[in-house]
């Protein structure tokens, strides 16, 4: 999956992961990807909710190791 | 579709309970909420500029988890308020939990709007120098008007 940006969040705990992902797509523009990582067993849900309710769009979501890989694209 | 609002009325003062409000004030910012946090009685302390003398006390906290059993008599003892904060703040930095300092500047960053109450000011004799600059001060009245108009509203 190509992405355009990368937020490393891993080792940090909610609410962390949203609120960089916020942070780091604001500086991006319509249309552009960006890739999380993420350590947070929460982050699965809570990243489906932010994309549900911003308009974003996730568009996958991975698991490996205790890791989650997002892949988050702005409207 | 109009942005939905969130009120949250912060009246306690100690570590544990100063998280609830900034992590769902930054949350529901982050999620496109309007957000105003209504800072009374304790809930002062969190408005200070150094948050470093929020504290936790393990006496009379039945509910906190603790490393060993610890009777009473033993919580009371001096300086257990001091360990207990200091074995919080640990392991919440261990967790990747951010701290008081940092979810507050993120709020702020959000713009979620902070009031004092100003009754609250006056009754403990507080010096506004103290409090950071970013909060506005207001009575209940003041925030009963955007709280009123709220899709959530919670008194922590």
């Amino acid at each position: 999956m190509n992405f355009d940006k990368e937020l490393d969040a891993r080792g940090l705990s909610c609410p962390l992961p949203i609120l960089k992902t916020k942070k780091a797509l604001a500086d991006m523009t319509a249309g552009q990807v960006l890739k999380i990582v993420s350590t947070d067993n929460g982050a699965v849900k809570d990243m489906q909710a932010f994309a549900s309710q911003t308009g974003n769009t996730l568009l996958s979501m991975v698991e490996a190791s205790h890791e989650y890989t997002f892949y988050m694209q702005k409207k | 579709m109009a942005a939905k609002k969130m009120a949250i009325i912060a009246s306690k003062g100690t570590l544990d309970m100063a998280y609830p409000p900034f992590i769902l004030s930054s949350t529901a910012a982050a999620l496109g909420y309007e957000v105003q946090v209504f800072f009374t009685f304790y809930g002062l302390q969190l408005l200070r500029k150094d948050l470093s003398s929020v504290m936790i006390s393990p006496l009379a906290n039945p509910a906190m988890p603790m490393p060993i059993p610890m009777p009473v008599m033993m919580q009371m003892l001096p300086g257990m308020e001091s360990m207990a904060t200091m074995m919080m703040k640990a392991k919440l930095k261990k967790h990747g939990v951010a701290s008081l300092q940092e979810l507050r500047d993120l709020c702020l960053e959000a713009e979620v709007k902070f009031v004092a109450c100003q009754m609250t000011v006056d009754l403990f004799e507080f010096d506004k120098s103290e409090f950071i600059d970013n909060a506005e001060y207001g009575g209940a009245a003041t925030f009963m008007e955007f709280a009123g108009n709220t899709d959530i509203c919670l008194f922590i």
